[in-house]
């Protein structure tokens, strides 16, 4: 199926704007993506037909916005082929998924000595919260290296696990690199070994078909922003054994079953781990995210991001001086470079004046801006509604821009 | 010249420029021109943090005032280091501390200003604004 993208892009509003006199050319799709009219109306539908909250009253609106509520998530546990919707946890995003898997499997599961197995291409979000329990528990973070395509080193994995081991953390796509990693892999060798697997899909979850169950993951954490959907929403998936035996990780209304000043009982998956008012109007257009991208087809929409990839990257390579971090085949459509000569700053502030969103800087990702021995890189990376037309601006400026230096 | 002479004509170079690009090829020019620091003087002492890029602001205190050297990594940032340094280097502290920095807004720089722009503009004028402070209180003391 070809994707009609101009179609496409007259559902999202702020595509159509202007940034210093010039069409908005959006490639920092990594960050954060638009939102199309659809999720917007869904928000907008929230607050002026059936807001209230939710799980606890007996009147109207109140049923209404649950009834939405929950349908997203049997929508996200469609999306991922979770085996239930008591495993799909709504959380604020994929930082606060991971801060609750790192404090309660860490109350639950580790001891002091114990080791966390950590890919040097994570995300900060990936690497501190686990850090703070390994701090909490006197428990250590193992580092699994990638090579310089970009690639993790799988083949050392077997090495770096000891009797000690008790978990694996690794994102799905690296925000930086765009590299696929092979979870199915890594999680078949975790678990030969009794070794437990959490994946940070943030960036995985809008660009490839997830399917938790073929992957065989303990946890997978994503975030709705990055899905087209609203800020503030993310979600943990979890095993069930496992999401059972772990301890709440926030207290408060919604997550007990009896309040006692004795003692509380807690409530049942997923409510366990949903403590407070959560983001019902965020949640409920998330489901509207879900319904968008799944009516183009996220097959689709990868293979014409894809296509994208392939356009840019063969362009950039047309660049004397331009290096690309993150070679290797398995890739999503993400793209860092530096180019000799010129910082990755200045880069990114001209790239602005030409109405180009990239993002600058180390992404949140340090020790991987060390492997390379870089302060940090330009990224581009892309969304279903960007075009081929938007890359041979986004060349022709980058050009200029090089030229000033 | 007084340091709101030194902003009025640096305000006055700027609006030859129409064109942002004519503009920033200025600011360009002005950052490679900008001496280089003695490489041992990039430390982390001196380092502004913060930034997207790096930049160093060192200071010494000659015959009563403050005589700044500064680098970036980037050269548009080096660029405003150039302007901020022409500015209030070779200034007294109270020079520094009764004037306001206002030729950054008005020749349109100003988003460089802003405190989500992470290029360490806002904090370098902090760390300008702070040393003024300390020499000033050394000033004081010697002179009482």
């Amino acid at each position: 199926m070809t994707l009609d993208i101009q179609k496409i892009r007259e559902d999202f509003p702020i595509l159509q704007q202007k940034i210093y006199n010039r069409p908005l050319v959006y490639f920092d799709n990594a960050a954060t993506t638009q939102r199309p009219q659809q999720v917007i109306d869904a928000l907008n539908k929230t607050y002026t037909e059936y807001y209230g909250n939710i799980h606890r009253a007996a009147h109207f609106l109140a049923d209404k916005a649950t009834t939405a509520y929950e349908e997203t998530r049997e929508k996200v546990r469609s999306l991922i082929n979770a085996e239930t919707r008591e495993q799909i946890i709504f959380t604020k995003g994929t930082t606060e998924s991971i801060n609750l898997v790192a404090f309660s499997f860490g109350e639950a599961f580790i001891q002091a000595e114990d080791e966390i197995i950590v890919s040097e291409m994570e995300h900060h979000s990936n690497i501190v919260p686990w850090q703070l329990m390994a701090g909490r528990k006197g428990a250590k973070i193992v580092m699994l290296p990638i090579d310089d395509d970009g690639r993790l080193q799988i083949e050392d994995l077997e090495k770096l696990i000891t009797s000690r081991t008790k978990l694996i953390a690794v994102a799905h796509v690296s925000n930086v690199l765009g590299t696929i990693n092979p979870i199915a892999e890594i999680t078949r060798i975790a678990h030969s070994k009794g070794i437990r697997i959490f994946v940070d899909g943030a960036q995985a979850a809008p660009h490839l078909h997830i399917d938790v169950q073929k992957l065989d993951v303990d946890f997978y954490a994503l975030s709705a922003h990055k899905m087209y959907g609203p800020n503030g929403v993310g979600v943990l998936y979890g095993k069930k054994e496992l999401l059972d035996q772990l301890p709440p990780y926030q207290g408060g209304g919604e997550m007990i079953s009896e309040v006692k000043f004795s003692g509380t009982t807690y409530n049942d998956l997923p409510y366990k781990f949903e403590a407070g008012t959560p983001n019902i109007s965020g949640v409920i257009a998330f489901g509207a995210a879900i319904d968008y991208i799944r009516n183009i087809g996220i097959e689709n929409l990868a293979a014409w991001e894809h296509e994208l990839l392939n356009y840019a990257t063969e362009k950039l390579l047309g660049i004397p001086g331009l290096r690309i971090y993150g070679t290797q085949p398995e890739k999503s459509g993400v793209i860092s470079f530096n180019v000799d000569g010129v910082h990755f700053f200045d880069l990114g502030t001209m790239l602005d004046k030409f109405g180009i969103a990239v993002r600058t800087g180390h992404h949140c990702a340090d020790p991987l801006m060390d492997h390379f021995g870089i302060q940090g890189t330009v990224r581009a990376s892309f969304a279903f509604y960007n075009t081929k037309e938007e890359i041979d601006v986004f060349i022709e400026a980058l050009k200029k821009v090089i030229a000033m230096f | 010249m007084t340091i709101n002479e030194v902003q009025q004509e640096i305000i006055e170079e700027f609006s030859v420029y129409e064109d942002w690009m004519d503009k920033y090829g200025y600011l360009i020019e002005l950052g490679n021109e900008l001496k280089d620091i003695d490489p041992k003087d990039k430390t982390d002492e001196f380092l502004i943090k913060g930034c997207q890029s790096r930049v160093w602001l060192i200071s010494d205190f000659v015959d009563g005032k403050i005589v700044f050297r500064g680098e970036s990594d980037a050269v548009i940032v080096k660029g405003l280091v150039a302007l901020l340094l022409r500015v209030v280097s070779n200034r007294t502290p109270s020079e520094i501390l009764n004037n306001e920095l206002f030729f950054i807004d008005d020749i349109g720089l100003k988003q460089h200003l802003s405190p989500t722009r992470s290029n360490g503009l806002l904090s370098m004028v902090k760390q300008i604004k702070l040393y003024a402070v300390a020499y000033n209180r050394i000033s004081g003391k010697e002179n009482a």
